[in-house]
């Protein structure tokens, strides 16, 4: 049984950041940014395929991501969120509250006993 | 506790400084990502969903303040001010930035710490009994056998590239706190007939994608032969597992597949070329371990503590703390204390870098300088006055940290899940969260008793969901996440996996649904003596699955 082909869609390249892990997206102007609102958008599945061409290429020295991979989107007006939850979750993190630290950075609190 | 030695230092600041140099020659493109993740993940490095994650291992859930500090100030310096107590009892740090990993390892080799041998297919984190060289019900302590295991797995140079991850818990209680039938190898420390020690040995547990209870290939094995032994275990499963299907590479696979007695053969004759040489435990050896673990040096009290009896009569949020987080300790006039993390409507498992320091704080005054972490996710003082646990009390909830609900239904297991996780098909936290929310009030939770959930954001199972008795698995369908139910799975020594016990449910309708199966309970059991697991296992699943699917026919 052959399996119904899967209808286009639209799709950003994402990727995370080397040195830090941040979770980044492919611009027009070929740089990487946390903001998916300024991906690049391909729109028919040459474009995709070229898109992913193009973010693979940045993962050599130089322009250093890693997880290159490029990811359905949808588009509601100016807006752009990814397709999957699982991708929304990685663009806009974790679903739950943090845990809030009260103790600043750089040095324990004084114990209180 | 164990101290590192001279060679152990050495080889731990040896390690972070080869790191080191590999991070520096991944940031600068000299190594490709290919080159670099095998080596990363042989340093605890993941890259998760959102960021980098450090697993850091804290060997077999035994931890010191100054230790349990440290980890407070990465917290705070390196990560976003908290950091989570895994279900292997180590710690994992969520939103850790590659660049920064060398220097955290550094500290953490300061205080005898690493995150040697948490990834990869290799020998993992040894754990125990979190309530080893206290509880009352002891053999005796796990942990120096632990430690000898350690030291023995730690960069084996025949095990580096077993043909999956390989997992080793040690109990040295007959009640198993441990779980360790859901290992590649669990071990109970006991007795035989003339007082001598050894263990009685299960080879073949796990859960994952096929969940198996380990099946016990040895009654008694003499102390002096652990190390033969495990070796020759290893060595049957590193030649005969199999490499083909990483989902089918674990050992439980090879037992399965080899049969109980043939595959206990296999090992029992590697074991005979094995035993009386190189490997056998010398007495002073193990002696020298030992007394790294020797307990301290308690006070001589009364068994019942006059302090202890007052504030229970006194003040009843302390008396319901005290019914459920204060167990019984092997010395007269000290209990054990459970810290749990599983306070209403926070992810289970978190602790903020303030209340790490504030376990290390009262730990320091009250618990000889010690913590444990359990692999139910909380954090044990394991030596307290009974006379001081009114005051441990009242430190804890200043804290956040006095929630009682050790062992009660909100006193819920769960993996990070889809809101941290790569591999996650499905969110396990906020279905905790919500829980706990539902079954926030202390009297309902008091009233259903003894009850573990245990929630897996994936079929990897983490969350242990096999033997929670009531397990919770996430999975996708379609683009939404769904919920599967299983009920009547136990870790402890009774060891079961959970009867999956129909459809699954969507994220709107699991919280329902686990009440359904809760109010069930309340209504066929038969005392409130007569816990969920105990009901469950005279009745079976027939009421819970009528109860669940009637209204949808």
């Amino acid at each position: 049984m052959s399996k119904r082909p899967k209808r286009f869609q639209p799709v950003v390249a994402t990727a995370n950041d080397l040195a830090t892990g941040t979770v980044v997206f492919r611009g027009a102007d070929g740089g990487w940014s946390g903001d998916i609102a300024r991906a690049e958008i391909a729109t028919s599945p040459e474009a995709a395929d070229a898109l992913l061409a193009r973010a693979q290429a940045d993962q050599g020295p130089g322009n250093l991501v890693v997880d290159v991979a490029v990811i359905d989107v949808v588009r509601e007006g100016a807006f752009v969120r990814p397709l999957l939850l699982r991708e929304l979750i990685r663009t806009s993190g974790p679903t739950i509250a943090l845990p809030q630290d009260s103790s600043p950075r750089g040095a324990p609190p004084a114990s209180g006993l | 506790m164990y101290r590192y030695d001279e060679f152990d230092q050495t080889f731990v600041q040896e390690r972070v400084a080869e790191f080191r140099d590999q991070v520096a020659r991944r940031l600068s493109g000299e190594l490709t990502e290919d080159q670099f993740k095998p080596l990363r993940l042989m340093n605890g490095v993941y890259l998760q969903l959102h960021a980098y994650m450090l697993r850091i291992a804290i060997p077999y859930g035994t931890l010191s303040s100054r230790q349990l500090r440290l980890l407070a100030s990465i917290a705070r310096d390196h990560d976003k001010g908290y950091g989570h107590f895994t279900t292997r009892q180590n710690l994992q740090f969520n939103w850790i930035a590659l660049r920064e990993v060398p220097d955290i390892l550094d500290k953490l080799a300061s205080v005898e710490m690493h995150a040697i041998q948490t990834s990869g297919n290799c020998i993992r984190n040894v754990t125990a009994d979190h309530f080893a060289g206290a509880a009352a019900d002891e053999v005796a302590d796990p942990r120096p056998y632990a430690e000898i295991l350690r030291q023995w797995s730690s960069l084996h140079p025949e095990f580096t590239f077993l043909p999956r991850k390989f997992k080793l818990a040690v109990t040295g209680a007959a009640h198993d706190r441990a779980a360790i039938q859901t290992h590649d190898i669990g071990l109970q420390v006991k007795r035989d007939e003339t007082g001598a020690l050894g263990f009685a040995v299960f080879v073949g547990g796990g859960q994952g994608r096929t969940p198996m209870v380990a099946k016990q290939i040895r009654d008694f094995l003499p102390e002096e032969d652990l190390l033969a032994y495990c070796e020759a275990v290893l060595r049957v499963y590193n030649l005969e597992g199999r490499r083909d299907n990483k989902y089918k590479a674990r050992i439980k696979i090879l037992v399965h597949e080899t049969g109980e007695q043939a595959f206990a053969q296999a090992v029992e004759a590697e074991f005979a070329a094995l035993k009386g040489k190189t490997l056998t435990l010398p007495a002073d050896e193990v002696d020298r371990i030992g007394a790294y673990f020797a307990s301290p040096a308690f006070a001589s009290l009364p068994g019942r503590s006059d302090v202890l009896d007052r504030a229970v009569a006194n003040d009843p949020d302390f008396a319901r703390f005290a019914s459920r987080n204060l167990h019984p300790h092997k010395a007269t006039g000290y209990g054990i204390v459970t810290v749990s993390l599983k306070p209403v409507g926070t992810p289970p498992g978190d602790a903020t870098a303030a209340q790490m320091d504030a376990v290390a704080d009262i730990a320091a005054h009250y618990s000889f300088d010690e913590i444990r972490v359990s692999h139910e996710q909380n954090l044990v003082l394991p030596h307290v006055r009974l006379d001081d646990v009114p005051a441990v009390f009242a430190a804890l909830r200043n804290a956040g940290l006095a929630t009682p609900n050790a062992g009660l239904v909100t006193d819920i297991i769960s993996c990070p899940g889809l809101d941290y996780c790569a591999l996650a098909t499905a969110r396990s936290i906020p279905i905790a969260e919500r829980l706990t929310e539902r079954f926030a009030d202390l009297d309902r939770q008091h009233d259903i008793g003894d009850l573990k959930i245990k929630i897996s954001g994936c079929i990897n199972a983490c969350g242990h969901h096999h033997v929670g008795h009531i397990g919770i698995l996430g999975l996708e369908r379609r683009g939404e996440e769904f919920y599967q139910i299983t009920l009547g799975g136990s870790g402890d020594e009774i060891c079961t996996i959970g009867e999956i016990v129909g459809r699954g449910f969507s994220s709107g309708e699991i919280v329902d649904a686990v009440e359904t199966v809760i109010d069930t309970y309340l209504g066929l059991r038969t005392s409130p003596q007569e816990n969920f697991l105990a009901a469950y296992r005279r009745v079976g699943e027939a009421p819970f699955r009528e109860a669940l699917y009637a209204a949808a026919g």
